[in-house]
């Protein structure tokens, strides 16, 4: 019932338009005919919306066999507009040379941006699903490398994801 | 009149207030699901079953607020305005008939609070008096948009008035009365013995132009000028807080509902339930049913309310006084005077 970005002046109205009251039905008719059609909230603590994996929830830190990906580069830290993640490297026997002693992200500072994952040469970081993250101190919101890490088989839809379109 | 005379009004004043304050409260509640209805949403369903209890919930919040009057606000009238408005309210809804009389304990008690014979009068004096509660309130808080909110008010409010009173004449000259139960009396019969007599068949014209110019008197979309949220901030109501901002909201609710009551009475038959004479209920057992058949009328045409405002956009100011005095009043004169012909003819 739209104009499909037609101008419409009033001379081109006809009388039924004109004297305005049958278009009111009309608009009246298909207000009506929208209340019986299926809602769209999600009723939130009872109903939990499941983001697609093109979402961009909490980083995470991709683990595989039972060690994090990250070769504490410090890409991350160094990209973040926040400056939420503070990196400490340390050598490690395994082929990777250099692991992380320390990761930790800010979740108060963190503004979801995608930089970290983006920037990242190991795949190592990623964007996650998670978007349930209410704090009640600062302490609390400081993700350390026991919060972060999550095996690779459960972040599988973020990774195909990333390999299809990037 | 003696002392059971006295105690019947009583009741009768304490039933229809409580009607029409818990009216008020659930239509507001009814408003909020009905428009998230309408933009595919869900609505306040939490507090109560299917949200029953969240206009208490409101209230008690509004109560427990701060009320804040700013330092050059005249007190006194600022006080004032929400009580005019409801008091308006509350005492137009007297006049209007529930019901046929019951009789009871008896005496014969007509189920209307105050049995005015100039009932008609009575209504558009009131109506009149309404402007007050918004003018003052845009006057006294002593800012500009408010002001802007109340002026509007009040030009909308007397230009309205006018086709309001002359649609009305139409109703007048055909029931020859202006009490309201004569009204309705009259409205039970039938034309060519199938369809009720109701004015809205006698005077389609005069219903449109009466049903417009009450949605311009309360106030509501598509003339809710005097509280324009995108131009005026709040309007009249900008600088008020609390239960007294809460009261204006109330009495924009119980105006709502008395003015759908006035419609139901003058046009849609009031009280009378068509072709129900024809079961033989007994005398109490009909004067319910009416009771009830007046009170699903009043909600059907509060829920037209209600969807009209989430239809319609504002109108423009000056396509409001085009509308008001180069349409509606002309509508309303000719329906008046052709009337009075066709009533001059038939007699
Ligand atoms: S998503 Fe953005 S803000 Fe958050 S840690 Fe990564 S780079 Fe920093
Ligand atoms: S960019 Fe990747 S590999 Fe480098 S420190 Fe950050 S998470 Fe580790």
């Amino acid at each position: 019932m739209g104009t499909n970005g037609k101008m419409i002046r009033r001379s081109d109205l006809g009388f039924w338009q004109k004297i305005y009251l049958p278009e009111i039905v009309k608009g009246l008719g298909l207000t009506i005919a929208q209340m019986f059609k299926p809602k769209i909230t999600v009723q939130f603590p009872d109903e939990r919306f499941k983001p697609e994996p093109s979402f961009r929830g909490r980083p995470v830190l991709v683990e595989e066999n039972g060690v994090e990906r990250c070769v504490a580069c410090g890409l991350c830290a160094r990209v973040c507009p926040a400056l939420a993640i503070e990196v400490q490297a340390s050598e490690t026997p395994l082929e990777k040379e250099r692991f992380p002693v320390k990761f930790e992200i800010n979740m108060v500072r963190c503004i979801f941006c995608g930089f970290c994952e983006e920037v990242c040469p190991e795949e190592a970081i990623i964007m996650s699903n998670e978007y349930l993250l209410a704090f009640s101190s600062q302490q609390e919101a400081l993700f350390g490398k026991d919060k972060l890490l999550k095996p690779a088989s459960q972040m599988q839809d973020r990774l195909d994801w990333l390999r299809a379109h990037r | 009149m003696d002392h059971i005379d006295i105690l019947i009004t009583l009741a009768k004043i304490v039933a229809a207030f409580a009607f029409l304050i818990l009216g008020a409260a659930m239509t507001v509640l009814l408003e909020r699901r009905v428009s998230a209805f309408i933009q595919n949403r869900i609505g306040p369903n939490r507090v109560g079953p299917g949200g029953l209890i969240q206009p208490f919930a409101d209230v008690a919040k509004l109560v427990m607020k701060e009320d804040i009057v700013p330092r050059s606000a005249n007190r006194f009238i600022h006080d004032m305005a929400p009580m005019i408005s409801i008091g308006v309210a509350l005492s137009t809804f007297a006049i209007v008939p529930f019901g046929n009389g019951i009789d009871i304990f008896g005496r014969h008690v007509k189920l209307m609070i105050a049995d005015v014979n100039i009932g008609m009068l009575y209504l558009l004096a009131l109506t009149s008096v309404g402007v007050y509660g918004i003018t003052l309130a845009g006057w006294s808080s002593n800012n500009k948009y408010s002001l802007l909110g109340g002026l509007r008010s009040s030009a909308q409010l007397i230009s309205y008035e006018l086709s309001m009173g002359l649609s009305l004449i139409g109703v007048l000259m055909i029931a020859g009365t202006l009490r309201l139960d004569e009204i309705v009396l009259r409205q039970t019969q039938y034309i060519g013995g199938i369809l009720p007599k109701w004015n809205i068949f006698l005077q389609p014209l005069g219903f449109i132009t009466f049903v417009i110019a009450s949605f311009a008197e309360t106030n509501r979309l598509p003339f809710d000028l005097p509280e324009a949220e995108p131009e005026l901030v709040g309007g009249y109501h900008t600088e008020y807080s609390g239960m007294k901002f809460g009261l204006f909201f109330l009495a924009e609710y119980a105006n709502m509902i008395t003015s759908s009551a006035i419609i139901t009475t003058l046009f849609l038959g009031g009280w009378d339930v068509p072709y129900i004479e024809g079961l033989g209920l007994a005398p109490l057992t009909l004067a319910l049913v009416q009771v009830g058949g007046f009170l699903v009328k009043v909600a059907l045409v509060v829920l037209f309310y209600i969807i009209v405002r989430w239809t319609i956009p504002r109108f423009r100011y000056d396509q409001l006084m085009n509308l008001g005095w180069k349409v509606m009043l002309p509508l309303a004169i000719a329906n008046a005077l052709g009337t009075g012909l066709v009533l001059l003819l038939i007699a």
